[in-house]
């Protein structure tokens, strides 16, 4: 159990979006806090449960599942939602800021 | 998306002011909990009570919240904000700093029931933060959303000039 947060995170969001994709990617490392920090996250999502839905309808959902994390050691959270469509006609997640 | 969502990367590393250093430098950016108090200087008076931030949303046609100053961001995803609104030529625009004000930092978080900061509102209505705001110039919308405000992005000049060319 290294990275407690990124298991919840990940757990949480597919428990809840049964995602077609997801990748829940630890950023910490790119900003001022110690190594091994679990402070700072991206995460990608495509799950038909987003049908529908606007953007931020989404990422409201999102940060509801994730709540707990956002009221806690989560200090940053950049979001990317896609429905199956979307993640069929372009299959890749944006990058972070260098 | 990718080709665009570089585009945009590259276009706002282009900018003054957006370095690497903004980027990566800056913890606790778009943060929901926050180590770092606060409220030293500004104003710190204007409270965060629904009513106050309610006047601050409708004060102007188009507010951000954010962290630091438009002129100096202290955070990755408020400079992004900036930078965004820069590109369609929004200079116009009502910045408040909740750095300055910790009573305002979670007042606006309850205002609109959103965790993180920077937040954008257009016409008195919550959009969303920085990846909204992105997806939002990706893919035209925002373009859209200025011109109900009665702002003609400058990105669209900048597509003329480019067709006459």
């Amino acid at each position: 159990m290294e990275k407690p947060v990124e298991s919840s995170i990940r757990s949480k969001l597919q428990q809840s979006l049964e995602p077609i994709h997801l990748e829940v990617i630890n950023e910490s490392h790119m900003h001022a806090v110690p190594r091994g920090s679990e402070t700072h996250f991206r995460v990608a999502v495509a799950s038909i449960r987003f049908e529908g839905m606007s953007l931020i309808q989404r990422h409201r959902l999102v940060n509801q599942i994730l709540q707990e994390e956002l009221a806690g050691p989560v200090h940053a959270l950049s979001i990317q939602a896609k429905t199956l469509q979307q993640w069929q006609e372009n299959p890749s997640l944006g990058q972070s800021p260098p | 998306m990718s080709g665009s969502l570089s585009r945009l990367r590259a276009a706002l590393l282009r900018l003054p002011g957006l370095g690497s250093p903004v980027w990566a430098g800056r913890p606790l950016s778009q943060a929901a909990a926050a180590g770092e108090a606060g409220a030293s200087g500004g104003d710190g008076g204007s409270g965060g009570s629904r009513d106050e931030v309610e006047r601050l949303v409708r004060a102007h046609p188009v507010v951000v919240f954010m962290k630091g100053s438009p002129a100096q961001p202290l955070c990755g995803f408020s400079n992004a904000v900036v930078q965004i609104l820069r590109m369609h030529g929004v200079s116009d625009y009502r910045a408040y700093d909740v750095l300055q004000d910790s009573d305002l930092r979670q007042g606006i978080k309850n205002y609109s029931n959103w965790p993180t900061i920077p937040q954008v509102y257009l016409s008195g209505e919550f959009v969303g933060g920085c990846d909204i705001l992105l997806q939002m110039h990706q893919n035209g919308d925002l373009v859209e959303e200025l011109k109900k405000l009665g702002i003609r992005s400058a990105l669209l000049d900048a597509e003329q000039d480019q067709d006459k060319k």
